[in-house]
């Protein structure tokens, strides 16, 4: 299973803050699973195709073709503004 | 070397307090801190609360390795960071920085790398409400040029 995470701006959008997909050729790498989430509606797509959108897997911020297994946890979110 | 002292909470946090944790060693000639408040503008707009929302585990990771990135620079003793989540008012206290050193120089350094890199790579995001509503505060170019200029 692979943990997906949304936070601020986006959660908000998705109205979901998190949900959980079989690990599969759709969640291979970080773009796949943007893909594959994108196909959910238009919503989604518009959401995701944000080109300021940043991931993290496990809890590193990585780039888009970095590589998803089995058990990781991906989070998608805005850039930042803290401090 | 020291520990750092990182810390994400509700609760608000005592400057002298801090102080006096910093300041304890007499090796240091330098202590450094920053406040950072909520201001009564953004943008234009009449500012009265923020909200702070962040990333539970990748918050205190983050935060973790921007302390240790300062510690490869300078020389510091005492390190401390202190970030507030959830709703905060107009004045108060969201983010304490705070360094000590043996010299002035590296404190004063490494406490403005440290805000400039928790400001662009540490996952927190302000929501905030004005008399224009309620919306997410939009990153700044200024904010990510500042911390690409430690890169140089």
């Amino acid at each position: 299973m692979i943990n997906v995470l949304f936070f601020a701006q986006v959660r908000e959008l998705l109205g979901e803050s998190s949900l959980t997909l079989d690990a599969g050729e759709g969640t291979a790498t970080a773009d796949a699973l943007r893909q594959t989430l994108a196909n959910r509606s238009d919503k989604w797509a518009k959401v995701l195709a944000s080109d300021k959108l940043l991931v993290a897997v496990n809890q590193t911020l990585c780039h888009w073709h970095t590589p998803i297994k089995d058990g990781d946890e991906v989070a998608f979110f805005p850039p930042v503004t803290g401090g | 070397m020291s520990q750092n002292r990182i810390l994400v909470q509700t609760a608000d946090f005592s400057v002298p307090g801090e102080y006096q944790r910093i300041a304890a060693d007499n090796q240091d000639g330098a202590v450094v801190t920053f406040v950072g408040k909520v201001r009564d503008f953004n943008e234009g707009n009449q500012v009265s609360d923020l909200t702070l929302e962040h990333y539970p585990g990748m918050t205190e990771k983050v935060l973790e390795q921007i302390a240790d990135q300062a510690r490869e620079r300078w020389p510091l003793n005492h390190l401390t960071i202190i970030h507030r989540v959830g709703t905060m008012h107009l004045g108060e206290q969201i983010v304490f920085i705070g360094v000590s050193s043996a010299h002035r120089k590296a404190a004063f350094a490494a406490c403005e790398f440290l805000i400039d890199f928790l400001k662009t790579k540490a996952p927190f995001w302000k929501l905030e409400t004005s008399d224009k509503g309620q919306g997410w505060v939009e990153a700044r170019d200024a904010d990510d040029q500042a911390a690409k200029a430690w890169e140089q």
